[in-house]
């Protein structure tokens, strides 16, 4: 067996060594993917043909999507969808917190009425749970916040529930808590218990271990769930219509086309109101998630790869082997 | 010695459930004093130091830390168990460092370092910054201030654990295992750092398996098995003529 002579031993450090030739350069021809490409063909001469049929057909009612789109009665209903969304999620996210701890303590009483919670919020439709807060204030005069089954925390007068608007927020927040215990639970479980221990050892109360230490470190395991959610809640909110509430952006639009006759442009407006949200949020999530993964995974290049010259030289050597073998 | 000791176990006893894991153990080190613990796994070393700093409740007998009694108050002939805030007190004082290092690793070292003295001492941070990066410097990490845990060795991470203990200004420093999850090669980083620590007069209570560094650094070992202290005496003594068959049966299999 015959080896190329500078395959045969480790070599110096190429940045240094220096009077070796290089591999010859790899010249082949790249592997060719012919159905990827007679497939986006199609795919897109299909999307052209929908476009341009779409463009011509008086059912889409262009014209209609271009004068509503940002007709004032459209923008302040996609406001109040966008103030819902935020509403609502704050509140579940909250409460979302409190199921959390509760359903880790180790008081079993505490444990089983955040179980209860979870059980009945989550195991029936959020549509149903809507039209029943619509009714409440019917079925109670005097409706009270609180536990299931304890002492109320607060207690509401009817018109807090003969508003809408707060029933609507109320409605998504309760369900929206139980999925969102759920996240949170999970990341604060993800958290390992030496992290606690460290922190309580260097006499950090518990309350800055949860601040500074646990609840940092678990953030990175809820914020991705929670984007999502928040991007599913924009899209919840059009139920408030089981009420029922219809300021909202579909409500909206709904109302409007109901006088116009023209449900197709008037759904194609507030999909993209919806869309253009969605994508803000998209976005936003995207920094927030590195932001919270400072620390962790290879992807950052901290200091440690930028200033230590020997890290770089020993990727390189073998690289440098691999390509004199072939050469 | 007449001065109050660093720290006094009084026969105190723990059980897991059913699992009597520390029986009636007593010891005591007095200041600028190194106990090096050693014995097989599960005999309660690591219990033995958590009780130390109250991360773990004894079930009997009394823990003194430089005369007071660690986690209660004792009012006439009853004890009273202490408030968070005031078990945080005493922890102040004692320094902990954990066989996986423990940092946290969100922060950077020098964070990591500067977090229990700003938030628990209310030290400014520009000050806590400066005595981090003598710390960083004592231990030989003068550079890596800057660095996440995840690009440390694990050598480096633990003497950043030791730094962020020692920046609490501890007057006692818990050692469990703090070289058992490094690589050979990374030990003697992490043991010169604690020889110097102990040159320094830092008093000191290690678990470990390095029978050359407790030959070395400590002025006694205690052999630990099945909860209790089966034998203790200055490492000569104990590794050159140890009395009871437990302790020879061990030490011939780790010498
Ligand atoms: N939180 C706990 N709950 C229940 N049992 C525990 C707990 N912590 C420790 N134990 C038990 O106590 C015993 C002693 O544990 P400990 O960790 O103190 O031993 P060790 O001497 O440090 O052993 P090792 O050398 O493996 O670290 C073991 O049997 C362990 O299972
Ligand atoms: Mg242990």
């Amino acid at each position: 067996m015959t080896l190329p002579k500078h395959a045969a031993v480790a070599r110096p450090n190429p940045a240094t060594g220096g009077t070796q030739a290089q591999g010859d350069a790899i010249v082949a021809v790249p592997l060719r993917h012919p159905w990827r490409i007679s497939i986006a063909v199609v795919l897109v001469f299909l999307l052209a043909l929908f476009i341009v049929d779409a463009s011509q057909r008086p059912d889409y009612g262009w014209a209609e999507v271009g004068k509503y789109l940002f007709d004032r009665r459209i923008s302040q209903a996609a406001w109040v969808t966008l103030t819902l969304t935020i509403y609502a999620m704050i509140g579940a996210i909250v409460l979302g917190l409190l199921l959390a701890i509760m359903r880790l303590s180790p008081n079993p009483v505490v444990k089983s009425i955040a179980w209860l919670y979870l059980w009945i919020f989550r195991g029936t439709p959020v549509y149903v749970q809507l039209v029943f807060w619509g009714i409440v204030a019917l079925i109670y005069p005097v409706f009270t916040i609180g536990i299931p089954f304890m002492t109320p925390w607060i207690t509401i007068p009817n018109d807090v529930f003969t508003n809408l608007y707060i029933t609507a927020v109320i409605g998504l927040a309760l369900n929206e808590a139980a999925y969102m215990s759920e996240i949170v639970r999970a990341g604060l479980l993800s958290v390992d218990e030496g992290q606690e221990e460290a922190s309580t050892a260097l006499a950090m109360s518990w309350g800055q271990t949860m601040r500074y230490v646990v609840v940092p470190q678990a953030m990175k395991i809820i914020i991705p769930p929670t984007g999502n959610e928040v991007i599913s809640m924009l899209k919840t909110t059009s139920l408030v219509a089981a009420i029922p509430l219809s300021i909202d952006l579909y409500g909206v639009s709904r109302g409007i086309s109901a006088v116009t006759f023209t449900p197709v442009p008037l759904l194609i407006v507030a999909s993209i109101w919806y869309l253009l949200f969605t994508s803000v949020l998209m976005v936003g999530q995207h920094f927030i998630e590195k932001r919270f993964s400072r620390g962790t995974g290879r992807r950052q290049a901290g200091p440690a790869s930028e200033s230590d010259p020997g890290a770089a030289a020993m990727t390189a050597a073998p690289m440098g082997n691999d390509l004199g073998g072939k050469g | 010695m007449s001065a109050t000791p660093m720290v006094t176990a009084d026969r105190i006893s723990k059980s897991f459930g059913s699992n009597n894991v520390l029986r009636s153990i007593s010891l005591e080190v007095q200041a600028g004093e190194v106990l090096c613990i050693v014995g097989p796994s599960g005999s309660g070393k690591s219990t033995f130091l958590r009780c130390i700093n109250h991360l773990e409740k004894i079930d009997a007998g009394r823990l003194f830390v430089e005369g007071q009694l660690v986690g209660y108050r004792q009012k006439g002939d009853k004890l009273h168990e202490l408030k968070p805030k005031e078990a945080a007190l005493q922890r102040r004082d004692i320094g902990m460092v954990f066989q996986r290092f423990n940092l946290f690793p969100h922060m950077t070292a020098l964070e990591n370092i500067i977090q229990a003295p700003m938030r628990v001492k209310r030290i400014p941070k520009a000050k806590a910054t400066l005595r981090a990066m003598e710390l960083m410097e004592r231990v030989g990490l003068g550079d890596k201030a800057d660095h996440y845990p995840a690009h440390l060795s694990g050598g480096q991470q633990q003497r950043v654990a030791i730094a962020r203990a020692l920046a609490m200004d501890p007057k006692l420093m818990l050692f469990d295992e703090p070289t058992s999850a490094l690589d050979p090669e990374l030990v003697g980083e992490v043991l010169d750092v604690m020889k110097e620590l102990a040159t320094s007069g830092m008093t000191m209570i290690v678990v470990t398996h390095e029978m050359g560094f407790a030959r070395e650094v400590a002025d006694s070992i205690a052999f630990m098995d099945g909860g209790v202290v089966v034998e203790a005496g200055p490492p000569r003594e104990l590794l050159g003529n140890p009395q009871q068959d437990r302790t020879k049966a061990f030490l011939s299999k780790v010498l």
